[in-house]
């Protein structure tokens, strides 16, 4: 029987079923981290059972961690004993991990790909929404809450009922200073924050295919912001060249073997689909968001939408949120002033991310009005940052390049946009509060992140190229 | 390790008719650096619920003394978001047992059915009838029934009859725990392992 090839992945790691309930599925991949952990490893020593297969498992303090100074004790209490509790558990079960000052460091869905821990085939799940990243790989990863990470500690194994299978095609394509932020944002506003939600994506189409694996993690990276359990993507010559070399991949005949094993994951001809969408490469534009969910993104040369272009039942909703931000229905966006650009996270915090913010001001200076963090997703990427010479190009622009971590994507350390403030960030959330108590979050690419830094207000990045 | 039993509830309820409620507003990051499950409660909502200063919002429904009870009303798509299981425990830890909207967030269902909290979905049209009966009365009695999955208005006896996924009915009907379950097959685990090489 023809199969997608999220099917072939998920069948093939089903333990068995639950009858009229959920699927025991065995997971090859489990990341840890700070937060959502220590409850998990609380909960199996009340048990008292110890971690299953501390092999498959490998940990990471990321989200409540300085991004200076990285070489002191954290200072924040309640921080320093979460990540230290993450370095005992850590310890006491056998679980690899890579510490504040391990080389191999960084935001758990950053290192996973660099170190090449990611491969096709794989099933990956974190105490986190954003493992949707690791698909870009054509594995099945998606974000558990702590019960569930408790679960794969214990056993290996997850209960999960099966998602809906759905297909995104974004055929011909990009416009030049149309990037893969772009792309997924733009998806997102079609589908809106909630129209993914009991599905696993597969991307697909030429648009997608021509884009590089960090931009592929980009759109893989928001799907749940689409409300999606994941999104995945074929593996293909761009998947395989990434890999190879890397830390952990497979080496010599051990991966071309791999390498044939890979190309199996694919979906076949014939396979069916719960639900499909077609979108034109060619009817994207450099995007930006104006509400308070993922969703609420525009063309950044269009204008807010006005209230008759708002259903009735979302207008308090709606109203709701221009009232957080600040603006009215109908605005135009491009001009508006900003006063923050954050560059970094899971979603934009990638060497590539960096590259095309260093290539973009190099030359030019950033505004006085603005207040710009670029935050390097893992120790791996900001060593890379200073061997190719992108940290001198940031400096001789007025900006400074600083440690990884998650930073003011969820604003969990002291790197929190103050209140009222607008900061264009080229993370994934836009929520009330999500960057900071009353920060105003517009999300956007890398590339419309540099453009707004160097001239201080919303600004289409292709009008200054 | 048993989890508590889910009953029969008989509850007046607080409404929340907000669409997109994401788990940052539910509990924002900032409150996630405890190490144990405990007293997520009392930061409930809490960007919503409390001024800069710290005191309370008055317009905040749940400062609001006309408004109490076990269960959530709240508007489509609740618990988009973040992952953080920190959310599911604030409700509950508030006192929540069941919460009510069109429409829930995947990984937010699973997280509270995992802790003894349950999300009924009802139509958008019942749950406009839903707001509309808070509205005329602020103590209007709901009633929900898991072993019959039914959901009823108490005043006018209307009801509606709401999905569960029959494993997980069970597990809360009887406090049964997943992972009681999983190492339960910890056999067939090891099994599955070695015959996929």
């Amino acid at each position: 029987m023809p199969k997608t090839l999220f099917d072939k992945i998920w069948d093939a790691h089903v333990v068995s079923e639950i009858e009229d309930g959920p699927s025991v599925l065995y997971i090859d991949k489990h990341l840890v981290h700070e937060v959502t952990s220590p409850q998990a490893f609380a909960g199996i020593e009340k048990r008292g059972v110890s971690v299953f297969r501390p092999q498959n498992t490998v940990a990471t303090p990321d989200h409540n961690v300085p991004t200076i100074d990285q070489h002191l004790s954290i200072k924040d209490e309640l921080s320093r004993f979460q990540v230290n509790t993450l370095t005992k558990n850590c310890e006491k079960h056998g679980v690899t991990l890579y510490g504040l000052n391990h080389p191999f460091q960084g935001i758990v869905h950053v290192i996973g790909p660099q170190l090449g821990l990611t491969q096709p085939g794989m099933t990956i799940v974190c105490g986190d929404s954003h493992t949707s990243t690791h698909g870009a790989f054509g594995a099945v990863a998606f974000g558990i809450g702590t019960s569930e990470v408790e679960m794969v500690l214990a056993t290996q194994c997850v209960l999960q009922p099966k998602p809906k299978k759905m297909r995104i095609n974004v055929n011909g394509q990009l416009k030049e200073g149309v990037t893969a932020k772009d792309v997924i944002l733009y998806i997102i506003s079609k589908v809106t924050a909630s129209g993914g939600t009991g599905y696993f994506v597969e991307f697909a189409g030429d648009a997608i295919r021509s884009l590089s694996m960090e931009g592929r993690m980009t759109v893989c990276n928001m799907s749940i912001e689409m409300g999606a359990r994941g999104g995945l993507i074929a593996p293909d010559e761009t998947t395989f060249e990434y890999i190879k070399g890397r830390e952990f991949a497979p080496k010599g005949e051990e991966f071309e073997q791999a390498v044939k094993k890979w190309k199996t994951y694919f979906t076949d001809e014939a396979a069916v689909f719960d639900k499909e969408l077609n979108f034109e490469a060619a009817d994207i534009e450099p995007m930006i968001t104006y509400g308070t969910n993922p969703g609420m993104g525009a063309k950044i040369v269009a204008n807010i939408p006005s209230l008759d272009e708002i259903n009735d039942k979302e207008k308090l909703s709606f109203e709701k949120s221009m009232d957080y931000m600040g603006f009215s229905a109908g605005d135009a966006l491009e001009g508006k002033p900003v006063d923050y650009v954050f560059v970094g996270s899971c979603t934009n915090g990638r060497i590539e991310d960096l590259r095309e913010v260093a290539a973009f001001v190099k030359g030019r200076k950033k505004a006085d009005n603005i207040t710009a963090w670029i935050v390097p997703g893992s120790k791996q990427v900001e060593k890379q940052a200073h061997e190719e010479g992108i940290v001198t190009v940031l400096e001789e622009a007025g900006f400074k390049l600083r440690q990884p971590g998650c930073s003011a994507c969820l604003a969990m350390n002291d790197d929190k946009i103050p209140k009222g403030k607008y900061a264009v960030s080229t993370s994934n959330r836009n929520f009330e509060g999500r960057q900071g108590p009353g920060a105003r979050t517009l999300l956007a690419s890398p590339l419309t992140a540099a453009a707004v830094a160097v001239t201080g207000k919303i600004v289409d990045p292709r009008k200054i190229l | 390790m048993a989890v508590e039993k889910f009953n029969t509830i008989i509850s007046s309820a607080v409404p929340l008719p907000i669409e997109n409620v994401d788990t940052d507003q539910i509990i924002p990051a900032r409150f996630l650096k405890a190490t144990t499950r405990e007293g997520f409660g009392d930061n409930l909502f809490r960007d919503w619920r409390y001024q800069n200063n710290g005191e309370p919002n008055e317009d905040f429904v749940l400062n609001n003394p006309d408004y109490s009870g076990k269960i959530l009303i709240a508007g489509k798509n609740f618990g988009s978001g973040s992952s953080r299981e920190h959310a599911a425990w604030a409700i509950h830890d508030y006192g929540f047992k069941v919460v009510v909207s069109s429409f829930f967030a995947d990984i937010f269902r699973n997280n509270a059915l995992n802790n003894g909290v349950l999300p009924v979905v009802v139509s958008e049209d019942f749950l406009a009838k839903l707001f509309s009966a808070i509205e005329q009365d602020a103590n209007a009695e709901f009633k929900v029934d898991l072993e019959a999955q039914r959901f009823e208005i108490v005043a006018t006896g209307e009801q509606v009859s709401f999905d569960i996924n029959p494993y997980k009915k069970q597990c809360l009907v009887n406090g049964y725990d997943d992972i009681d379950y999983l190492l339960s097959i910890k056999d067939d685990i090891e099994r599955f392992e070695k015959e996929r090489v």
